[in-house]
């Protein structure tokens, strides 16, 4: 038993350095002043993050990837938040057939959602591209809080819904002032976890981006195919800032483990 | 609502595939008879069970040793896992660039000790898809199987132990049973994961190293064969969805069976 326990603690331990150091050389490769990316770095510099912000498709690409993210995961709450209520709460005919249809998304490629509606929304229907993009990633955040909204709601006493309607309460009010409250914390959950998923995805917004229109994330792929240097380190990092902010902020209202 | 989003663009994109002059499969076996797209099937295939499978073992010494940590190092190792899940593809899979490029890390560090004069190809093949594709997994299956661990029943083991066992035995027929679901769902979802990702074979894997994700955007963009695309992604979904089914079909069947 204790060669195992010294076998995973090597193994262990070891893997967490594999998860670490290839981010510590980005964090590295991004402060040196040779052109083309090496380790270890020569010199020290924060140009390539001025660079960053004097990259146009960089700028724009943030300030959109985060519209897109917030409204997208707003209206995923908007929608599967009284769905999952819904589902819960009253017995339905066939409810595990909208259970299956609300996580459907989930089950189909990203790269095939982003295929199948630029096709559908943006040739067949000639809708604009933004809006074809809100909707994919609408649909690529609505499993998560499907998902996280359920188990919110399990955990939630019904019986304490139930006190609400006898004082009174019709039921919308008490679902507003009683079980949104209650849930709160997996709402926010979901939130946060639909935004980060929107704002990182690729495979959906490669098809449904344009001139106009650069997602953060496949602008940098974009300028990856043409470029090879620490530009890139920095806004990685930049993007990892971001994360780790996200992560605190996690952390401090409601845990980390809410989000897994 | 999710019917007209995702459902209908979906059918739409599997109708014209279906149509041809003499049989309605005539476009599916054109597509299976050309030996490139075989290759690319069979690419995808290998390197989605050369990932599960390398994921799942170094995960499973990893979760066993960070279920045994006390609570303060669990939580500092969770975060340390829970970070790269959190930060873009993009970010980690550039990463991976600059350690095994032409002028990375690794060739640079071989060179400057005298083991290789010349670099070696480490970028742009099956090997670097599979390495970037790790990494991007790892975290994934350590968190599911780490959540398994915690249900497990260390008593179990130590009874096992008392009565003479030796460890390889205890861990083979005591905890690896335990463990069977917590590593299916891990499975799946690296599985289904690399199956279907764009990112990492479009950066690592170059134009020659082509997976169906690559194959149904190349098509689709770059080449504007939208109808050889609709295949592409019909394909690719259909082997996802299979996949899926069988693995959560395998995953019940254990679920029952333990609990008996």
């Amino acid at each position: 038993m204790r060669t195992r326990i010294k076998f995973s603690s090597v193994v262990g331990f070891l893997v967490l350095v594999i998860l670490v150091v290839p981010l510590l050389i980005v964090i590295v490769t991004s402060f040196g002043q040779e052109s083309a990316i090496s380790f270890p770095i020569k010199g020290f510099t924060f140009d390539w993050y001025k660079n960053v912000f004097q990259q146009p498709d960089f700028v724009e690409g943030l300030k959109m990837s985060s519209i897109v993210a917030i409204l997208a995961s707003f209206l995923a709450l908007l929608v599967g938040t009284p769905i999952v209520y819904v589902l819960t709460r009253f017995d339905i005919h066939h409810k595990d057939w909208f259970q299956t249809i609300f996580l459907s998304p989930a089950l189909i490629p990203e790269i095939v959602i982003g295929f199948a509606l630029y096709q559908a929304l943006v040739i067949s229907l000639q809708l604009p591209l933004f809006i074809s993009l809100i909707v994919g990633h609408f649909l690529l955040c609505l499993p998560y809080v499907v998902r996280l909204i359920t188990a919110g709601m399990m955990e939630f006493d019904e019986s304490i819904e139930e006190a609400a309607w006898m004082v009174g309460y019709d039921k919308l009010t008490a679902f507003f002032k009683v079980v949104i409250p209650n849930i709160k914390q997996s709402v926010v959950a979901a939130f946060i976890l639909s935004f980060i998923t929107s704002f990182n995805n690729i495979p959906i917004s490669l098809f449904l981006n344009g001139p106009d229109l650069n997602m953060l994330p496949t602008s940098i792929l974009n300028y990856l195919e043409n470029n090879y240097d620490p530009t890139v380190s920095a806004v990685s990092v930049i993007l990892m800032i971001i994360t780790a902010l996200m992560m605190i902020i996690v952390e401090k209202y409601l845990g980390l483990n809410k989000l897994t | 609502m999710i019917i007209v989003l995702l459902i209908l663009p979906i059918l739409q994109m599997f109708l014209p595939t279906f149509t041809g002059d003499q049989f309605f499969l005539e476009k599916y076996l054109s597509f299976f008879h050309s030996t490139g797209n075989m290759q690319v099937i069979a690419r995808t295939l290998i390197i989605a069970v050369v990932t599960t499978l390398v994921t799942l073992s170094l995960g499973l010494p990893t979760a066993y040793w960070i279920s045994r940590l006390g609570e303060k190092w669990k939580k500092v190792v969770s975060i340390i896992v829970l970070f790269p899940i959190l930060t873009n593809a993009v970010v980690r899979n550039f990463a991976w660039i600059t350690i095994l490029g032409k002028n990375g890390v690794i060739n640079n560090f071989l060179m400057q000790l005298h083991i290789i004069d010349k670099p070696l190809t480490l970028l742009y093949t099956n090997f670097s898809i599979v390495v970037g594709s790790v990494y991007l997994f790892l975290p994934i299956m350590i968190t599911s199987l780490v959540s398994s661990f915690g249900q497990l029943n260390f008593e179990v083991e130590e009874a096992a132990s008392v009565i003479g066992a030796r460890p390889m035995v205890v861990f083979f027929k005591v905890i690896l049973p335990q463990l069977s679901v917590g590593m299916l769902t891990g499975s799946i979802l690296v599985f289904v994961g690399s199956l279907t990702a764009y990112t990492t074979p479009q950066l690592l894997g170059g134009n020659k190293n082509m997976v169906l994700a690559t194959l149904l955007q190349q098509q689709s963009i770059t080449l504007g064969d939208w109808t050889s695309a609709s295949v592409v992604a019909v394909v690719l979904t259909v082997i996802a969805i299979l996949v899926m089914t069988i693995m959560n079909y395998g995953t019940k069947l254990l679920d029952r069976r333990n609990t008996k």
